[in-house]
């Protein structure tokens, strides 16, 4: 178990490090999709299937071919700029920062952890005897946190309404489309 | 970059090899949908699954051939009528006597049944809402490069 987890790592590290330094911008999208695919592969390794579903369907799939929408609309190569210190500096203290901030958080998959305490158990309790359902995330999601996936779903109505809004003018664009 | 587009509906084994997935693609997402209470997924990875059947159909073949599949009309009213589905459960569970989003109310015999009734239509409106979202996104970024 823990060696496929470190190989899929290293390949997401050597993913990442080959995506930034890629000057050829059709491979650095195709590569996300593969960043995607591989953290995919790692949340299915701590039994996250959910949002391994949504990371391979989302990352990998549809904002792939979003980015290659946008890529032809602009240019395959990627100038390049003079390396400059201060930006890679300050990336580096945050990346540091957020390193140093998870030592003090409780090892992965500790039962006595905060967040295994407070309500997680009622709703493992509850999704089996108030629903009968076996999908704890769907008994969550649906009704336990309802409201929050209500304001979800309205985000992504809204950022498909602002997308309509700004790149497609509606029927205008059909009759554009038609010429 | 219209050329290009052309030229991907010239390649025979893409074509083939799309038509005969794009079926299996759209069951998958029902599937999805449909035992999201059962297994993993739900409706927002059956919507983005969906979307993708379309998305590769639109790819392949062209961004008018999928709008002679699904029009933006269609498209537009799935955004907006996957929201309304959901509030809509909502504001029926209030009209029941319930409070907003409580399904228990909507099977007047068994708790149950309306707990998974409520369930199923508001997985339902994440669904179509979240397909039709997607579907608009592309449409939208594939109109612009075709509008080029």
């Amino acid at each position: 178990m823990l060696p496929s987890e470190f190989l899929l790592l290293l390949f997401l590290a050597i993913t990442a490090l080959v995506i930034a330094r890629l000057e050829y911008l059709f491979a650095a999208a195709m590569l996300t999709g593969i960043f995607s695919l591989l953290s995919a592969g790692l949340f299915t390794l701590m039994d996250a299937v959910d949002v391994a579903f949504t990371e391979a369907a989302v990352g990998a799939g549809v904002s792939t071919v979003l980015m290659l929408g946008t890529l032809s609309l602009t240019v395959r190569e990627e100038r390049q700029g003079k390396t400059r210190i201060l930006p890679f500096l300050i990336v580096g203290l945050t990346g540091g920062a957020l390193f140093f901030g998870t030592l003090d958080m409780p090892h992965y998959g500790d039962p006595t952890a905060p967040i295994h305490q407070y309500l997680a158990p009622d709703y493992i309790a509850g999704a089996e005897n108030e629903f009968g359902l076996p999908n704890i995330v769907t008994a969550i999601l649906a009704s336990y946190r309802g409201f929050d996936t209500l304001g979800e779903v309205a985000v992504i109505v809204t950022a498909a309404l602002g997308i309509m809004a700004l790149l497609a003018s509606g029927r205008g664009q059909e009759e554009a489309g038609d010429k | 970059m219209k050329f290009s587009a052309m030229r991907m509906r010239e390649k025979l084994i893409v074509r083939v090899i799309a038509r005969a997935l794009i079926p299996f693609i759209l069951l998958f997402g029902l599937y999805v949908q449909f035992h999201g209470d059962f297994g993993p997924g739900g409706g927002f990875q059956a919507g983005v699954i969906f979307a993708a059947g379309f998305v590769l159909y639109g790819l392949v073949f062209s961004l008018e051939d999928l709008k002679r599949v699904v029009p933006w009309r269609v498209v537009e009213l799935g955004v907006a009528s996957g929201l309304l589905i959901y509030g809509g459960v909502g504001v029926a569970s209030l009209l029941l006597g319930g409070n907003f989003l409580d399904y228990k109310v909507l099977d007047s015999h068994d708790a149950m049944h309306g707990l998974h009734l409520g369930i199923i239509l508001v997985e339902l409106g994440v669904g179509l809402a979240v397909s039709a979202s997607m579907l608009a996104i592309f449409y939208a970024f594939a109109g612009r490069r075709e509008a080029r």
